[in-house]
Order: C-alpha cells, then sequence, then structure tokens
C-alpha cells in the first residue's frame, strides 16, 4: 500500500507572534517551528495503516529548507520517505495545492492523508483543494477510519453530531482530533531520521489567488470589571450583560 | 507546573546541541508533560511508582539507550542521554532514579562485566523493560564506606552461597534480579540474583518523606544459591560497584538540573502574576535577585553538564569530573526548589505546585550515589594528593 502524507510546518502553538515589518508576514525571529499539531495525527494513522497492511509513507510538505527538520520529525516518528517542495516564497493555499497535486500524481498513492487544517493560516482549504486537482475523493475532519480491502468507512464531525461516510481507495482524507493518539518518536526512529531520504523538488506552480495585503494582531482585550464579591452583585451583573456587553 | 513549559536556556546553548539531541529532549519532555506531571503528585502522596509508565517509557527507548544496538540499546551519546535525565526529572527524581538504576546500575556493569551469555539474557529484556533490576551495595552498617559490607559469597558445588542484607535499595521490591555485591574471599564480587531464587527476600520500606513516587527497599540473603554463571565475571573488588556509581552520577548531575528548572519556571511566572502591595512580587529586587541567582546556577550546571557529556564521550572524562558536576548540582537544585518555596509563599508547601516535592525529593538524590561530604572528599584527594576518608 502506497500511503502520502502532506504535512506543514507552523509557528509553535505557544509563540508569541509578531507582526513583521512588512505588515504582511509574521517576524520570525524567536519563532521556533513545529510540525502542524493536525498532521500528527495524519502521520499517524498512516503509520497505523503502514502496520496493519504493510506498504511505504512518505511525507510531502512545500516551504523552506528548514522545513526538512519537520520532515524528519515525521521520519522520527516512523515515516519512511519524505518529499520536499522547496520554495521562499509564501505560497497561498491554491499554490500550495497545485504543487502537492503535482507530486502526487507520480506517486499515485493509494491513500493520501492532512490534518483538518494548519494553524497558522487556519484556511482549512489544501486537502479539498488537492483532492480536487487530483479527481479524487476526499473526506473531510475525519475522527475515526476504517479501511477493508478498498471499502473506506469514515466518521466525521459535524456541527451538534457525527456523520458516518463511506467511500473507496484511492482516496482524500483530512484528520481531526481524536482520530488516534499520536505516538512519541522513540529514540531509535529519532536516531535513524537522519539517514531516511529527502527529496527536493522545485516548485511546478507559484501563480498565487489571492495575496495578503495587511497583518495585524487582534486588539488586546479590554480590562476586566469587578461589580461585587456576593449575590447582591447578580442583579447588576445580568443588567450589565444584558445592556452593556449585550450577550445575553 | 508551569505551563507552556520550553526549557531553561538564558545562554542558548541550544546551539553546541545537534538536531538529535534536541529531538530526544522533546520527546522525553512531550512524554512527561502528558503522562507523568497530571498523575506524579498522586503516587507522590500514595508513595507509589506510576508502574504504568514503564512499557510506556521502554517503547520511548529510555532504558540503556547509550549501549549499542545488539544488546538493545540505540547508541545515543552521552549528552543526548543528560538530556533525557534532565527531562525525566523535570517530571520527578522517582522517575529519573527508576530509569538510573535500570540503565546505569543494572544494565551497565551486565554490558562492562558481563560475558555474552549474561548480555544476550538479560540486556534485551531489560531495555524493553520486561525485566526490572535492582542494585544492592549499601548495608544498615555501611553506607558511605561500602568496602566494609558484610554481605558475603562462599563458594560451593556448581555455585555460591550467599548470605547477608543490603538496605536502601531502590526498586528492590519490584525487582527481577539484583546486582549484588558481595565479597568472595574478602573480594568484593558482583553476582545476579534472580526474584525466584531461594532465600531472597526484598520487603519495601516505608515511611519515607522524599522520593516517594519511587520503590525502596531492603534485600535479605538467606542461604541463597547463586549458580556459577550468575557471577559477573569481569571484575573484582569496589571498582566494580564504583564504575556502577560513577554511571549513576553522570545522569544525576543532569537530572537534578530537571528539578531546578520546573521550581525556577514555576516561581518565575508565580512571581509575575502574585500580586503584593499592587505590583507582581517579581517587581521587588529580593525577588530578583533570587530569580537570576536560580538562572545563574542553572546556566553554570548547564555548562559544566555539557562539557562533561562532550568529555565522556571523547573518553576524556575521570571520575573526579562527575564527582564534581553530582556534588554542585545536587546542591544548587536543593537550594533553587527551596527559594522557589520561598517565592511561592504559603502557596510553595501545596501539593498543587512542584516546588515542595521537588526540594524533598533533592534531599535524597544529595545523598544518594554518594553524599555531597564524600565527593568532597574523591575531589579534595585529587587536588591535593591527600585521601581524608579515614581518620588515622
Ligand atoms: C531514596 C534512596 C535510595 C537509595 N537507593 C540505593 C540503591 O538503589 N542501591 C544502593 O546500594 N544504595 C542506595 N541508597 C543508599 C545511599 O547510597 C546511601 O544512603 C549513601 O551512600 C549514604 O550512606 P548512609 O545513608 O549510610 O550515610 P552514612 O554513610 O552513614 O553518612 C552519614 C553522614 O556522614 C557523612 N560521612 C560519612 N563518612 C564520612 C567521611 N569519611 N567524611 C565526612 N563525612 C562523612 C556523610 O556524608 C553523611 O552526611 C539509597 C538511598 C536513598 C535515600
Amino acid at each position: 500500500m502506497k500511503i502520502a502524507v502532506c504535512i506543514s510546518q507552523v509557528p509553535d502553538t505557544t509563540t508569541k507572534v509578531k507582526v513583521g515589518g512588512n505588515g504582511k508576514s509574521i517576524d520570525p525571529a524567536g519563532v521556533t517551528y513545529i510540525i502542524n499539531p493536525y498532521d500528527e495525527f495524519a502521520v499517524e494513522e498512516a503509520l497505523k495503516l503502514k502496520e496493519k497492511n504493510g506498504g511505504e509513507t512518505v511525507v510531502i510538505s512545500v516551504g523552506r529548507d528548514g522545513v526538512k527538520e519537520t520532515i524528519r520529525k515525521a521520519f522520527a516518528m516512523g515515516i519512511d520517505k519524505g518529499i520536499l517542495v522547496k520554495t521562499d516564497n509564501e505560497l497561498d493555499s491554491y499554490s500550495v495545492a497545485r504543487n502537492l497535486a503535482d507530486v502526487l500524481k507520480e506517486i499515485n498513492p493509494d491513500i493520501i492523508f492532512f490534518g483538518k487544517q494548519s494553524v497558522d493560516y487556519d484556511d482549512s482549504q489544501v486537502s479539498t483543494l488537492t483532492a480536487e486537482f487530483l479527481g479524487l475523493r476526499s473526506v473531510s475532519v475525519v475522527v475515526d477510519l476504517k479501511i477493508e480491502g478498498s471499502t473506506v468507512t469514515a466518521e466525521r464531525e459535524i456541527e451538534g453530531g457525527k456523520e458516518i461516510v463511506t467511500s473507496s481507495l484511492p482516496v482524500v482524507i483530512s484528520a481531526q482530533k481524536g482520530l488516534n493518539n499520536p505516538r512519541y518518536p522513540n529514540l531509535k526512529g529519532i536516531m535513524q531520521a537522519k539517514s531516511k531520504p529527502i527529496e527536493e523538488k522545485q516548485p511546478s506552480f507559484t501563480d498565487n489567488k489571492t495575496e495578503v495585503i495587511s497583518m495585524r494582531l487582534p486588539h488586546g482585550k479590554s480590562k476586566g470589571k469587578i461589580i461585587g464579591t456576593d449575590a447582591t452583585a447578580v442583579p447588576e451583573l445580568v443588567r450589565l450583560l444584558r445592556e452593556e456587553a449585550k450577550v445575553i | 507546573m508551569s505551563t507552556n513549559y520550553k526549557g531553561v536556556d538564558y545562554f542558548n546553548l541550544d546551539e553546541l546541541l545537534s538536531e538529535e539531541e534536541k529531538m530526544i529532549r522533546e520527546t522525553t519532555r512531550d512524554f512527561v508533560n502528558s503522562e507523568v506531571l497530571p498523575i506524579i503528585e498522586h503516587h507522590n502522596q500514595a508513595m507509589t511508582f506510576p508502574k504504568e509508565l514503564i512499557p510506556k517509557m521502554a517503547e520511548i527507548g529510555l532504558f540503556g539507550p547509550t549501549l549499542p544496538e545488539q544488546y538493545g540499546g540505540i547508541g545515543i551519546n552521552n549528552v543526548a542521554y543528560g538530556l533525557m535525565m534532565i527531562e525525566l526529572e523535570r517530571g520527578d527524581s522517582g522517575l529519573r532514579s527508576f530509569a538510573s538504576v535500570q540503565s546505569a546500575l543494572c544494565m551497565y556493569p551486565i554490558f562492562a562485566f558481563g560475558n555474552e551469555e549474561q548480555k544476550m539474557k538479560w540486556l534485551p529484556p531489560m531495555a524493553r523493560a520486561e525485566k526490572i533490576g535492582c542494585f544492592g551495595l549499601t548495608e544498615p552498617d555501611y553506607g558511605s564506606n561500602p568496602g566494609g559490607m558484610i554481605t558475603n559469597a562462599q563458594k560451593c558445588d556448581g555455585g555460591y552461597v550467599l548470605n547477608g542484607a543490603k538496605m536502601w535499595i531502590t526498586n528492590s521490591p519490584i525487582a527481577d534480579v539484583a546486582i549484588v555485591w558481595a565479597k568472595l574471599d574478602g573480594v568484593v564480587n558482583g553476582f545476579l540474583v534472580e526474584r525466584e531464587f531461594k532465600g531472597f527476600g526484598t520487603p519495601e520500606m516505608k515511611g519515607k518523606l522524599s522520593l516517594r513516587a519511587s520503590i525502596t527497599g531492603e534485600i535479605t540473603l538467606q542461604d541463597v544459591f547463586v549458580p556459577e554463571e550468575n557471577l559477573l565475571p569481569g571484575v573484582q573488588g569496589l571498582k566494580g560497584p564504583l564504575s556502577c556509581l560513577n554511571q549513576a552520577r553522570y545522569g544525576i548531575a543532569w537530572g537534578v538540573l530537571g528539578a531546578a528548572m520546573e521550581c525556577y519556571a514555576t516561581a518565575l511566572e508565580y512571581s509575575l502574576s502574585r500580586i503584593q502591595f499592587d505590583v507582581p512580587i517579581a517587581s521587588f529586587q529580593m525577588t530578583q535577585e533570587k530569580l537570576v541567582w536560580m538562572l545563574n546556577e542553572i546556566t553554570k550546571g548547564q555548562l559544566m553538564c555539557y562539557h562533561l557529556g562532550r568529555m565522556k564521550d571523547n573518553g576524556t572524562m575521570k571520575h573526579q569530573h562527575v564527582s564534581m558536576a553530582k556534588r554542585n548540582n545536587c546542591e544548587i537544585a536543593l537550594t533553587i526548589c527551596r527559594m522557589a518555596r520561598e517565592i511561592l509563599g504559603a502557596n510553595g508547601i501545596l501539593d498543587e505546585y512542584p516546588v515542595m516535592r521537588h526540594a524533598n525529593n533533592l534531599e535524597s538524590v544529595k545523598t544518594y550515589e554518594g553524599t555531597h561530604e564524600m565527593h568532597t572528599l574523591i575531589i579534595g584527594e585529587d587536588i591535593t594528593g591527600i585521601p581524608a576518608f579515614r581518620v588515622s
């Protein structure tokens, strides 16, 4: 079985980001980068599938040279091979998906995993766009996955409930928290990571469809207000919530 | 307790680390954050060891990782091993003790002094933690002076008969095998004493107010028959156990920095949020002085360990270097934990924060594997040429 996982590198979720001097992107100084947390579920699912059915796992990423560190994190978890479409340009979701689709066309995997979104730009588009470019079926926000033969049964989260979907291989799956518990990279995997191959490719498409005009931090929270410390303050609290905050 | 803990690295020492070394630290830290911190205080109070973590630790590869692959190891270097110890001890000294005993005090002597059959029999299952080891050197009447030990072995047909008692033995109640040091014709030898051998007992020691999330016991040996093949053939004399202690002390020198870092990070965070006299207590010069002292000592300790590790990898490390690092880092770590307790005021004594647990743990760590005083005398002898262990 050929299993592909598309991963991205994002700023550590605990980083306090600053907007860079150009006002259009974040300032990379002092930012540590990690594997996109949702992609860890995707990697884990790929590894479980390989353990069950055999085959080969490959991760694909689009980005700077530094993304290799994230690819090696996936290697340390157990992924076999990596492909980096190397570019210093900021690509939008459309361009990233086009590049991924071009790489995936060549490998022709049985199943392609994504994280449901990357936590930097939060566009949640890349998995579906890639599936569309490949003309493949796609199921997103998956919390449970069963594959028997070529039949795929996926449980996905929908507003206020769960939905069960069936499909068949080849398919694109985007992973949601709850799909599995990603393993810790073990020491053996970490030591082997360096010797696993990362193939570099030139981007095949860089013609972004969207452009970031400006980027700003959200407004700081306004100061809290203490209106009392016991039950007598409740009527005033209700009044303020209704008339001032207008939330009830 | 500190949220978003990112380690302590004031001097950008990360620049000196390889990607693998950093990844090994991260994976251990992730494990400690998600599996250890949420449960450890409970175990500390209940005086139990979180046994359920043992298979997970083995899966990550935390036991005997510096050993070669054919014996179940991974061949990581000593700096990576040290970084791993920092993260484990940031969880709890009990957890780090468990790893130290398994790797440095049990797997190491089998690797260094065992024959090929012994290595193949014990090391791979110990790396997988299917077999747990313990290390029996200390006796009720012989602590700092193990050379005086009473436990002895008599040659008999097909093996040896062991008699004696060991005390303060980490993991003895749960061990499958004990490395027991005993005198054979007056010379210290190492024996692999297996759980099912007749006459072998391991009563648990109760009432500890330190290292409570670690199991400590005695070893009693009553006419225990140990077959010939269970003698460690590669070493005679006190240098056998002392070389094991050297391995374990090496890990402790690193490990205690983890307890210190956790307490420093907790105190820093607390001092920025606790308001007295209308300002965060971090605004006061006396609080800042404490925080700076803590960070300064942690940084010196890191530098010492980092170079110690590189020397160990190059083969230029002397055991006196290890003594200095163990002695210094236990001392400063304990002081840092106590200072953190002061910064937290009354909250410092609560189980909601990790500082009192760490401070209490370090009382043991300062004493075991050679007390502070013994390391002073080891270094003192090295620089003066005069041994001062004995009153003559
Ligand atoms: C929680 C815990 C776990 C342990 N686990 C193990 C284990 O797994 N295996 C094992 O074999 N042992 C273990 N030990 C024992 C530990 O190694 C000993 O406690 C230690 O070596 C000190 O011995 P002692 O307690 O008998 O103190 P003593 O040797 O009686 O020392 C008491 C005091 O006298 C001082 N002193 C002694 N001699 C001198 C001297 N010549 N000059 C100056 N000062 C001196 C000491 O520094 C100390 O301050 C453990 C101990 C603890 C607390």
